[in-house]
């Protein structure tokens, strides 16, 4: 801190603190102790006051003792001659002024003014927030977006841990001027960092600024729109101490090792723009009690010497002052220094193309009315086909358009397209085709104006007007595989060559021979399986993350993640041989059917310090696989159905288990292993081995209807193989049933193979 | 031979001192600033050649190679000499910390209604330390266990001294081969007499090993504990405000000099004299109410928890009396010079001996009982008012400097990242980046036979200059504050520019000022927790540090440089070493204890060579640990200083300022 800093925290702090208790007192008044206070769907309560002080909030009288904390942790702001020491102080009345922000926010959820309404604000992506004006539904429109839910914390546990996620930032304010705000996050996104928006200068918000322009907002843009005043920045942390909670396997409380796992493993910053007052230099003292160091925009004290944070405190970058001719060449500067101050480890592929390129355009929508031009969909088809060659038959880097560019169509128009990937290295192996070919998929949708969905025959491309207007053509997407591939394979690949084609006989030619070869790798899967294997992988991948939890991924079992196969996790030791993925000799088989195996057992023993001795690969009712806290969907037994339900990530409604997703999650999660509850990924429902011991898909009584549709056909040949084609309609969901009674009237209703079972308990 | 008289601007590099020692010398009062230039020092015993171990001495031995009559030889004779001094210095460390055991033991049993647990979230921590359970124990019940688990420290039949545990492993490790962990604090001392009688312990380097081992004793066991037990009953310090030097003296008030080492009853002395029934009692004789002041560590103790200030170190406790207006002086133990008491026959000062440990003939016997403390103190503090209507002329010196004490280091860990993040990650890091320099811990005496203050002040402006924090007890501390080097602003005027950088971003003085000399075990503690929070090395040896006693004159000082060498620490006492005649014991404490401990004691005089020899040492720890050259032309661009320019502009031109000047 400097003596001026902390005057005007200090400050800022004194004045929330009050202001929580006055509408605390109000509230109390008017609503009364009993008044149910939560942010939505999250089993975090408020999450900063569950991690600070260990305790719940779930209803208004819950606050006061919060607020009784941060009163406690106030101080008098330094005296201007002979001060006492400060640092200490600023930082305990940081910590005063989250915890009163957290409280007002609640109150205002109480009282319908959180998310924030913003007319004709529209967010991008999904969004767990429930309108009352609309019917129960969720609502994506006239508001911000509020507080993270967990469902989306969750699903991007897994990019934040693998590192294409490097942190996020916490912008603050509004940027000097409309391009710069763009600029700045454009910036951000092209390094795939996550955007926290919040706060004003004098009114203005840099949500506001890219309203103007015309910048999507939310969830699927990696920019998030928390609301216009510095309060709303209460949910930045709010995100970091559930991810320390989620995916760090601390408890509540736990703050020291809550705020040390978030300085030296969440890589996130504040970005002050424009004017700091007393509130914002309070909330930054609070964040730097995270570790996140605090950037401006504008002339404020600088606190060079490290410690608290990794390292600088707070940096003053004023804007006139950085060099660069255009507005984004400063903010292009900006960012970088953030990212220095931040140490955020970043590995950009530079992609030759005209368009700004970053996996947070990954999930970028191009709509019909923004659209150029579409291949895929309704009116055409495209396909992609990864295949290896040899070497003499790759020549790298060369890229080919055969056919019509898309400057032929009329604006909106569509065409078929066929793009084609030839690679060629010294440890490519036929096996790792499909590994790659779906890395298509997030390859081309990290340029902003893409859109790229599906993959294989189905995939469904949209290039947008304004990247054309930029001069984007169909070649750029071989420079960018090309790129790519070398960026990320590397080690396993030497040449790329690619091929788009959209002259039509060719087309069809290539279209052809693609799906031989669809149908070939399908059957290699099918085929292959865990008895057909020498080694088992493991996965660390999250250990960055969540210390304890080691993934062990058979050819029958996926990462629990939903991300990570048995081919991926081979593929990954090819590429990095020290690294998350390691090879585990299965060794000898103890129990064909629970699964157990000798290498299994001695690595678990290993890698869970002592703390898990025997796994059982196919059984959730003895010895299950644990988890960290980025798995797909969650099982339970229920016991007086017989069988199990599965709640899906996506899946907000309340479940037969009397609980939530993410009440589930806390259970699931944290690295122990507790029979009847597992959390896993998606697509081991459709294996063979999945819970065979328990007796497999027969025993699924529930099912969240999203995945349902999601596998619908997977699921259909699953049923087939298990001998009741007619499975799937008897398993329930939340649209038949959310409580036990339901389920098992449900269960009788339809005749469910389940109840007929021997019983689980 | 009566040396040459020093003028007073020689004597001292204090104002206040100088002022008065201007009046003493005209008035041709005797001080021990005049008998030091009167009365050379025996040049046998400061060499190191006298021994009186037995009735058959005094032996001199003053030709080379010489023995005593028993044929001790001169190494014998001067390592016993040493030994002794660090069994005298750790004795009273370690009593002072046993009668705080024992006035827990007296709260906590109900018999000291006066006391009561100002920190129980400290006697916790004890109570972890000395493995005390702490389970459904009230507060006054885990105060009992812990007071006699403290006061088992002392005598315990076997095992060694728990709080030895605090320290680094590695530290620990190197005791425990060498066989100087200390068994409990008492023995050691015992030892020490016993191994120095006629005709035991007569190998030079063996009697100093122990000498070790009995001050090892001593910091991580008597002073630790008197240190704790202190926090415990008192508080652990925090900051405040204060003020340093006899201008804090007040005219119209009755003033009452505290001194000496224990805070027991001065604490009680201070709650009395706010007490309003003393306050009315003061008026009723016609002051305007009762000032406080102390000298010494009783000053340290008072100072750190209840900001009472300083009126001075050491060797002002006589021109205290000369201003004139002290009504009291009350002293409990240690470093109170007989001096006083017939110095106070000329004035109206009432002198008051408390302990029962320290009587002085002549003076007011007022014994001290912690029963009934609150009922002694007010006696104590009436006694002081009946004296102000006696007093005739004043003349209280104008100086006095403020200062910002209390800086335990429970305090320095919170003030380097609040509740939640306190460690000495901050510390460690500025000192890895080269921002700070390395430490030194500036501790001490004053010594009557160098002028006072000039080398506390001279080495510690140099190294404040150099970027290097320093942190400081007892009478060094009191001499830094007098010179206004413990105030925040002191870091702009006397600092480098790193270290300006970390006291601007922590708010602290660039000289902590950590409390009294049994609290160099806070010292201590700070390079236990800076070697351990990583990035400096794994032992206190590995840190860029070192600890000094320029004035040094007690045998306390001997026992703290001695465990500090023990502990690792590059030691340098100033003035003169008390076996500089004897080269090879000489040798031993320096080159013999760095091989053995990896810190060593020199003996240095000369000021710029003290803090060459500092800077040389800091330098070559910092390059033992691979970490960057100092180089303070990278530091200096953090803090407020372009913040307050852009406020001192119009608000409207504040607006656009605030993005920062445009480019050419």
């Amino acid at each position: 801190m400097s003596r001026y800093v902390a005057t005007r925290a200090i400050r800022g702090a004194n004045a929330i603190v009050a202001e929580a208790d006055v509408l605390l007192q109000k509230a109390l008044k008017e609503k009364g102790a009993d008044q149910a206070v939560a942010f939505p769907n999250t089993a975090y309560f408020l999450p900063v006051a569950l991690g600070m002080m260990g305790h719940e909030v779930s209803t208004l009288g819950e606050l006061e003792p919060v607020m009784t904390y941060a009163k406690s942790m106030l101080h008098p702001i330094p005296d201007s001659k002979v001060w006492t020491p400060y640092l200490g102080e600023t930082l305990d009345s940081g910590m005063a002024t989250l915890l009163a922000a957290e409280t007002i926010e609640a109150i205002r959820f109480v009282y319908g003014e959180q998310p924030e309404p913003y007319p004709g604000f529209q967010l991008a992506g999904g969004t767990s927030f429930t309108s009352p004006d609309n019917g129960g539904e969720p609502s994506l429109d006239g508001h911000l977006n509020g507080p993270i839910d967990d469902i989306q914390l969750r699903s991007w546990g897994i990019q934040l841990v693998d590192g294409r996620m490097p942190g996020f930032a916490a912008i603050i304010g509004a940027a000097r001027s409309n391009e710069a705000a763009v600029s700045i996050v454009r910036e951000l996104q092209q390094r795939s960092i996550l955007t926290f928006l919040s706060g004003n200068v004098n009114g203005r918000s840099i949500i506001d600024q890219l309203q103007e322009e015309g910048v999507e907002m939310g969830y699927d843009t990696y920019i998030v729109p928390f609301g216009r005043d510095t309060l709303s920045a209460i949910y930045a942390l709010g995100f970091a101490t559930r991810s320390a909670l989620t995916f760090g396997g601390l408890k509540g409380g736990q703050w020291r090792d809550i705020l040390l796992y978030n300085k030296n493993r969440v890589f996130a910053f504040a970005l002050a723009l424009g004017e700091v007052d007393d509130l914002k230099y309070a909330a930054a003292a609070g964040a730097i009690s995270y570790g996140f160091p605090v950037i401006a925009d504008t002339i404020i004290p600088e606190i060079l010497p490290t410690g608290v944070t990794r390292y600088e405190h707070v940096i003053s970058m004023p804007w006139n002052e950085i060099e660069g001719e255009t507005e984004s060449e400063k903010a292009k500067q900006l960012v970088q220094k953030c990212i220095e101050v931040r140490g955020v480890k970043i590995q950009i592929t530079e992609v030759p193309v005209p368009v700004p390129y970053g996996s947070a355009f990954e999930g970028e929508v191009v709509r019909r009315a923004d659209m150029r031009a579409e291949f895929g969909g309704k009116g055409s088809r495209a396909y992609e086909y990864l295949f290896m060659a040899d070497m003499d038959d790759v020549e790298d880097g060369k890229i080919e358009v055969i056919g019509p560019e898309f400057d032929t169509l009329d604006e909106g128009g569509f065409m078929d397209l066929g793009i084609l990937v030839k690679v060629a290295g010294r440890k490519m192996e036929s096996d790792f085709e499909p590994v790659l070919e779906r890395q298509i998929h997030y390859f081309v949708n990290g340029a902003s104006g893409i859109q790229h969905i599906g993959q294989r025959d189905i995939a469904w491309i949209r290039i947008s007007k304004a990247a054309a207007e930029k001069g984007f053509t169909l070649k750029h997407f071989g420079d960018i595989l090309h790129a790519r591939f070398h960026g990320d394979f590397g080690t396993i690949v030497d040449k790329v060559e690619v091929k788009i084609i959209t002259e039509p006989k060719l087309y069809a030619e290539w279209l052809e021979k693609a799906r031989e070869a669809y149908n070939e790798r399908n059957e290699r899967m099918g085929a292959m399986t865990d008895e057909s294997v020498e080694d088992f992988y493991s996965c660390t991948l999250c250990q960055s993350f969540a210390p304890d939890h080691v993934c062990i991924v058979s050819p029958e079992r996926l990462g629990l993640c939903g991300a990570y196969n048995w081919l991926d996790c081979k593929a990954s030791f090819q590429i990095n041989p020290t690294g998350p993925n390691q090879p585990i000799k299965k060794g000898e088989c103890l129990d064909d059917d629970k699964g157990y195996f000798t290498g299994v057992n001695e690595y678990a023993v290993q890698a869970s310090h002592g703390s898990v001795s025997d796994v059982a690969m196919y059984s959730v009712m003895e010895n299950p696989m644990t988890a960290c806290g980025c798995f797909e969907c969650i099982m339970m037994v229920i016991p007086e159905a017989n069988g199990f339900m599965i709640v899906s990530r996506e899946d907000t409604s309340m479940t037969p288990a009397g609980m939530t997703f993410s009440t589930l999650a806390g259970v699931a999660g944290g690295g122990l292993q507790t029979p009847g509850v597992m959390g896993h990924g998606k697509f081991f429902v459709l294996s063979k081995k999945f819970i065979r011991a328990d007796g497999g898909l027969k025993r699924v009584v529930w099912l969240s209807s999203i995945m349902k549709e999601q596998m619908a056909e997977q699921l259909k040949e699953a049923a087939i193989r298990e001998g009741d084609p007619d499975l799937i309609d008897k398993i329930a969901d939340e649209r038949d049933c959310t409580d036990v009674e339901g389920l098992v009237k449900h269960l009788q209703e339809k005749n469910h193979p389940a109840l007929s079972l021997p019983p689980l308990m | 031979m009566a040396k040459k008289e020093r003028t007073p601007e020689e004597a001292s590099r204090d104002q206040a001192t100088i002022t008065l020692l201007t009046q003493a010398t005209e008035e041709g009062i005797e001080t021990s600033f005049s008998r030091a230039d009167s009365m050379a020092a025996c040049p046998i015993g400061s060499d190191g050649y006298c021994c009186k171990v037995c009735g058959m001495g005094p032996c001199r031995l003053v030709k080379e190679g010489q023995t005593g009559i028993c044929g001790a030889t001169r190494e014998t004779v001067a390592a016993r000499n040493f030994a002794r001094m660090v069994a005298a210095g750790a004795a009273a460390h370690s009593d002072h910390g046993r009668d705080l055991a024992y006035t827990l033991l007296a709260a906590a049993e109900g018999h000291a209604p006066d006391y009561s647990i100002k920190d129980p979230a400290k006697l916790r921590e004890m109570a972890g330390y000395l493995d005390v359970a702490v389970d459904g124990k009230t507060t006054e019940e885990l105060a009992k266990d812990v007071a006699l688990a403290a006061l088992g420290e002392f005598g315990k039949v076997e095992g060694k001294i728990k709080y030895l545990d605090r320290a680094p492993p590695k530290r620990q490790e190197i005791w425990k081969k060498l066989g100087i962990e200390p068994r409990n604090v008492d023995r050691e001392i015992v030892e020490i007499m016993h191994r120095t009688h006629i005709g035991n312990d007569q190998d030079a380097e063996h009697i100093l090993d122990h000498a070790m081992r009995a001050a090892l004793g001593d910091g991580w066991g008597g002073s630790m504990m008197a240190t704790d037990l202190s926090d415990v009953l008192f508080g652990t310090p925090a900051p405040v405000i204060s003020e340093a030097n006899l201008g804090v003296l007040k005219d119209d008030e009755v003033n009452i000099i505290i001194h000496g080492h224990e805070p027991t009853l001065s604490e009680m002395i201070v709650a009395a004299a706010q007490d309003p029934e003393m306050i009315k009692y003061a008026k009723s004789k016609g002051a305007e109410g009762i000032t406080m002041a102390g000298i010494c560590c009783t000053a340290n103790e008072t100072l750190m928890r209840q900001g009472v200030p300083l009126a001075g170190n050491f060797l002002q406790q006589e021109l205290a009396i000369l201003t004139g207006a002290v009504e009291a002086m009350v002293v409990d133990i240690q470093c109170i010079m007989q001096g006083v008491v017939k110095l106070a026959e000329n004035y109206h000062t009432e002198l008051i001996t408390t302990s029962p440990k320290a009587k002085i003939t002549g003076a007011t016997h007022m014994e001290f009982d912690e029963h009934r403390a609150m009922e002694i103190a007010k006696e104590i503090v009436r006694k002081a008012v009946d004296r102000y209507p006696e007093r005739k002329k004043t003349r209280i010196p104008e100086d006095k400097a403020e200062l910002i004490p209390g800086f335990s280091h429970e305090y320095i860990r919170y003030a380097l990242g609040g509740t939640h993040r306190g460690s000495f990650r901050p510390l460690n890091d500025a000192i890895i980046s080269g921002r700070i320099r390395g430490v030194v811990a500036n501790i001490g005496c004053n010594n009557a036979r160098v002028c006072h203050d000039h080398l506390h002040q001279h080495v510690v402006t140099e190294f404040l200059k150099n970027d290097v924090l320093v942190v400081e007890t007892g009478c060094g501390a009191i001499a830094s504050a007098k010179q206004g080097y413990m105030t925040p602003e002191a870091a702009f005027e006397a600092a480098g520019p790193g270290l300006r950088e970390v006291c601007e971003a922590v708010g602290m003085p660039p000289v902590l000022h950590m409390g009294s000399c049994v609290d160099n075990s806070r010292i201590l503690t700070v390079l236990a927790e800076m070697a351990t929070e990583t990035g400096l090395g794994e032992d206190i040896s590995d840190i860029p540090a070192v600890g000094m006693a320029p004035e040094w004159m007690s045998e306390k000082a001997i026992s703290i440089g001695t465990y500090c060498v023990a502990s690792g620490a590059y030691v340098i006492m100033g003035h003169k070493s008390p076996v500089s005649g004897v080269e090879v014991v000489d040798r031993m404490i320096s080159d013999g204890w760095e091989s053995k401990v990896g810190g060593r004691m020199e003996f240095i005089n000369d000021p710029e060579e003290i803090v060459r020899r500092s800077l040389a040492h800091i330098d070559k720890k910092r390059a033992a640990l691979g970490l960057p050259e100092y180089d303070p032309t990278k530091w200096g661009q953090s803090g407020d200083a372009r913040m307050e320019q852009l406020i001192e502009l119009p608000l409207e031109e504040r607006i656009e300022a605030a993005y920062g000047n445009k480019a050419e």
